[in-house]
């Protein structure tokens, strides 16, 4: 999960790291009291969830309460590449010497940790990444020792930051470390990390990515999913403990078993939708190795209440879970749903006991259902039913 | 032959007693397994039936070993208790652990793999997050239908579990020396390249399906691998290619960020190796088919 900065801030806060002090506000009059609170000149920085946020107009500088308000006002409700501002922290502004910048990640490649570091901060890293290699010093991290006062100078060093700030920064250093493994991050960056006039080292913004699979010991990281940004049909799948990802433009819903051939399957729905007007798979939902009947109807009933959806494509691999049981799990889940199954189904089983599953869809012979017998076929069957219902 | 796993692997099971170590545990056994007992402390010195085999719990894996020749251990455990689970394979210096359990920490899997690494890598990892490994015929040590295909001359190595199953099941006239599920984890202990080297010395394996995924760069670097190691036909598929940027995709480690991960560049980093790529997963199979016949 992504956080917004100022949640980002708020953990390096509980951490020991230097942030400016900031109120997260989501009107223009509390964003005037707000400057009012923090006394002198405040920025004003939309809170989304994507980079770009100074280009796009998101962060304004606002030399009193008045002008914080007419700043909140302009932010509020702009579309950064796609995110709308809900919320806008305001901070007070600092006076900046010099940016560096500073991440903790995860190096799938090497599997283990890494720490990257430059003297050159602020700018895209990516671009600093491509242009300027040489900058951005990259020291790897054993995930046992981690990162103590000395490895933190040692990536400081190979970071080439001043030797004035390189003891403070050390020091900060340390704490994101802690920052990254207490909250069992798998993204820490801060860009910029600034030195101020007073060769004080500050986190002027925050990027965390935590890793859901280690909610079961942060219970406080509930708290932090922002319900208003998430998409409706993302959130009823969440609280139905479906694993589903909603994709724009498409039309043909998707039930599988397994992430993989899950996956696979809106591949192979694209590639079939081009002989059919261009039809495209609408979402990922993976119901995992079981597809009970409950699961499957709740799956379905997602699927069904997505607009988007004109057929839904049901690919499903009898492994464990085997054909007949699957097959029963759509007939159930069809009757469960009743009439508010209104969308044509193409359902395609293959494995375990297929001919006994197959049976079972033709013996139930429901209306919306088809069987098709390959994948392939499946998927083109399911574009087609999807073009034709939108002719 | 085979590679990692064959009929001479003796199976212990961490997480034997749990619902998912048992119906496993029936299923290995069903497929030929030799399955020699289950690691339990709190259950040490019991026996469990597992479809009339009784089977001895021990307090530990070291013990286990000790007891039964053990050299493979399956690790069903909760996430919460995975790392201790793989941590004290590695200590007992078990030449296979095959980590079943999905949802683990990537700080843990980091943690463990560490830690195997400080050890030496005496203990080969296979997942997390993962089905396991089949040798058809002679041994299953994870949760691979077995019965889904027979043994042959295909080597296959998968990040996912269920297109595993259906390329095994696609190829099922041909057969397989053995199948590995690798995982969707961002941190894994056997690599796609792992599985390649010992496909390409294994003699009785002739070709290779390699299934990858959006995210990171394994397939890249599997592609560069076989370039300069692999001289047996090799066929590829890759899955993700409608994925939108920064969407995870069931796996924790499918995702696209930024411009990297994406089943383009793999796609095309597979062909630049000589590697034929099928669109579906039936043209791959198709593809590796011609193949060898």
């Amino acid at each position: 999960m992504d956080l917004y900065e100022y949640q980002a801030k708020d953990l390096f806060a509980a951490h020991g790291v230097p942030v400016l002090p900031g109120r997260t506000v989501d009107t223009a009059s509390d964003a005037e009291a707000a400057a009012g609170e923090i006394g002198g000149a405040v920025v004003v920085k939309a809170q989304v969830k994507t980079g770009g946020r100074g280009k796009a107009g998101g962060v304004k500088l606002a030399k009193d309460p008045a002008e914080a308000r007419e700043k909140a006002e302009a932010i509020l409700g702009l579309d950064i590449k796609g995110h709308v501002v809900h919320r806008v922290l305001v901070t007070e502004a600092s006076d900046i010497a010099e940016e560096y910048y500073f991440s903790f990640l995860l190096d799938r490649s090497n599997r283990t940790f890494l720490a990257m570091c430059s003297a050159e901060g602020g700018m895209e890293i990516e671009e600093l990444a491509v242009e300027r290699p040489e900058a951005l010093a990259r020291v790897p991290i054993d995930a046992i020792t981690g990162v103590d006062k000395a490895k933190a100078q040692e990536i400081v060093s190979q970071g080439n930051l001043p030797d004035a700030v390189a003891d403070e920064a050390a020091d900060v250093i340390v704490k994101l470390w802690d920052t990254f493994v207490g909250e069992d991050a798998t993204l820490v960056e801060v860009n910029p990390l600034v030195r101020d006039p007073q060769d004080r080292v500050i986190a002027l913004d925050g990027k965390v990515t935590l890793d859901e699979n280690a909610d079961f010991r942060h219970e406080a990281h509930a708290a932090l999913v922002d319900e208003r940004t998430e998409n409706p049909l993302e959130a009823k799948a969440k609280a139905k403990g479906l694993n589903y990802v909603k994709l724009d433009d498409g039309q043909v819903g998707i039930i599988g078993n397994g992430a993989g051939l899950v996956m696979s399957t809106l591949d192979v729905v694209a590639y079939a939708g081009e002989a059919h007007g261009g039809m495209k798979p609408a979402n990922f939902l993976d119901i995992g190795g079981g597809a009970s009947a409950e699961v499957m109807a709740a799956g379905l009933d997602v699927i069904l209440g997505d607009d988007d959806v004109r057929s839904v494509f049901v690919n499903v691999f009898g492994g464990i879970t085997a054909c007949d049981a699957v097959a029963n799990g759509i007939v159930e889940a069809l009757k469960i749903l009743g009439d508010d199954a209104t969308k044509p189904l193409v359902v395609r089983l293959d494995g375990n006991n297929v001919e006994e599953g197959r049976r079972i869809l033709a013996e139930a012979n429901h209306p919306l259902v088809t069987v098709v017998g390959t994948m392939d076929d499946a998927a083109a069957k399911a574009a087609e039913l999807a073009a034709k219902a939108g002719a | 032959m085979s590679i990692f796993l064959n009929e001479n692997s003796k199976v212990i099971v961490q997480g034997l007693t749990g619902s998912e170590g048992m119906k496993h545990g029936r299923k290995m056994l069903a497929a030929g397994t030799q399955l020699v007992g289950g690691v339990n402390a709190r259950k040490a010195g019991t026996q469990v039936d597992v479809d009339g085999t009784s089977v001895n719990v021990y307090g530990g894996v070291e013990e286990a070993m000790k007891e039964t020749g053990a050299d493979v251990s399956v690790i069903f455990v909760p996430p919460k208790f995975a790392k201790d689970a793989v941590v004290e394979a590695v200590d007992a210096g078990i030449g296979l652990a095959v980590v079943i359990t999905e949802g683990i920490p990537v700080h843990d899997s980091a943690w463990f793999w560490a830690h195997a690494c400080a050890n030496g890598n005496r203990t080969r990892i296979i997942g997390p997050n993962c089905p396991g490994i089949i040798s058809p015929g002679k041994s299953l040590a994870g949760i691979i239908p077995a019965n889904i295909s027979g043994p042959g001359k295909m080597g296959l190595v998968s990040k996912s579990g269920t297109l595993t199953y259906q390329m095994m099941y696609e190829l099922r006239d041909i057969g397989f020396s053995t199948g590995i599920g690798i995982g969707g984890d961002p941190i894994i202990g056997t690599t796609h390249i792992d599985a390649l080297e010992a496909f390409q010395n294994d003699p009785e394996t002739e070709a290779i399906v390699m299934i990858g995924e959006i995210g990171g760069d394994a397939e890249e670097r599997a592609a560069d691998y076989i370039k300069a190691n692999v001289t047996k036909p090799v066929v590829g598929y890759v899955a993700g290619f409608t994925a939108p940027e920064g969407k995870t995709m069931g796996h924790a480690g499918a995702i696209v960020s930024g411009s990297a991960g994406t089943a383009q560049a793999k796609k095309e980093a597979l062909e630049a190796a000589g590697v034929k790529v099928g669109k579906t997963p039936t043209e791959t199979a198709d593809l590796a088919r011609s193949l060898v016949s």
